[in-house]
């Protein structure tokens, strides 16, 4: 029973961290691929430490995941924010076919507005 | 630990290493510096899952150890790298200066 568990999240985590890959490669934009890496490889991350804390029940090997997991769920958001910042301030080009780009009225930005 | 348990985290292995793949083309291919950070970011966070999963496969719990600081590094890092980004002189296409 308890391989069954670990085998469902060890599949769900995996195929979120091929989502992530896959979203890297095939979007058009660095924004974009910000928002692949950030959500999938959060899930993919929890789902196979889940899956190691479920085959491996003992009470440092749950103590050491959730520890994982608390840490990696505060801190993946974040730097994706800041680096959105960053890449938002240096320039980084949007796609061409962005309609709506409100922070560039607000904030001093090298990126083409895409405004008329 | 039953056979088609060890088949599944050996395609399970697989498929994180064919996803590294695929994020390292973006690492190569990329055309501005924070495309390679993410890049480099999402292969760390992938070779984590890797190391649980090997964890689960090889059945010695010390790897979550290496997992926890792996992840710690890579997240910390995109953190003081986008930092030196936002404060420093760098450019894309090379236009001028602004305040």
């Amino acid at each position: 029973m308890r391989e069954y568990i670990t085998a469902f999240f060890l599949v769900f985590g995996t195929l979120g961290m091929l989502l992530a890959g896959l979203g890297m490669v095939r979007l058009p934009d660095l924004f974009m691929r910000m928002q692949a890496t950030a959500k999938a490889a959060t899930i993919g991350l929890g789902g196979l430490l889940g899956g190691a804390m479920v085959a491996m029940w003992s009470r440092s090997v749950v103590a050491l995941v959730l520890l994982t997991l608390i840490f990696t769920f505060a801190i993946i958001p974040v730097a994706a924010q800041l680096i959105a910042r960053a890449a938002f301030r240096m320039g980084v080009p949007l796609w061409e076919r962005t309609r709506e780009n409100d922070l560039i009225r607000k904030k001093p930005s090298r990126t083409r507005p895409f405004i008329d | 630990m039953s056979a088609w348990f060890e088949m599944l985290l050996r395609g399970v292995l697989v498929t994180l290493g064919g996803s590294a793949v695929l994020s390292l083309y973006r690492l190569v291919r990329g055309p501005s510096l924070p495309d390679r950070v993410v890049a480099m970011d999402l292969i760390s966070l992938q070779f984590v899952g890797a190391i649980a999963a090997y964890a689960v496969l090889s059945d010695v719990p010390g790897l979550l150890n290496v997992a926890m600081v792996l992840a710690i590094i890579s997240s910390l890092s995109t953190i003081a790298i986008a930092r030196y980004l936002f404060t420093g002189d760098t450019e894309v296409g090379g236009e001028e200066e602004e305040s």
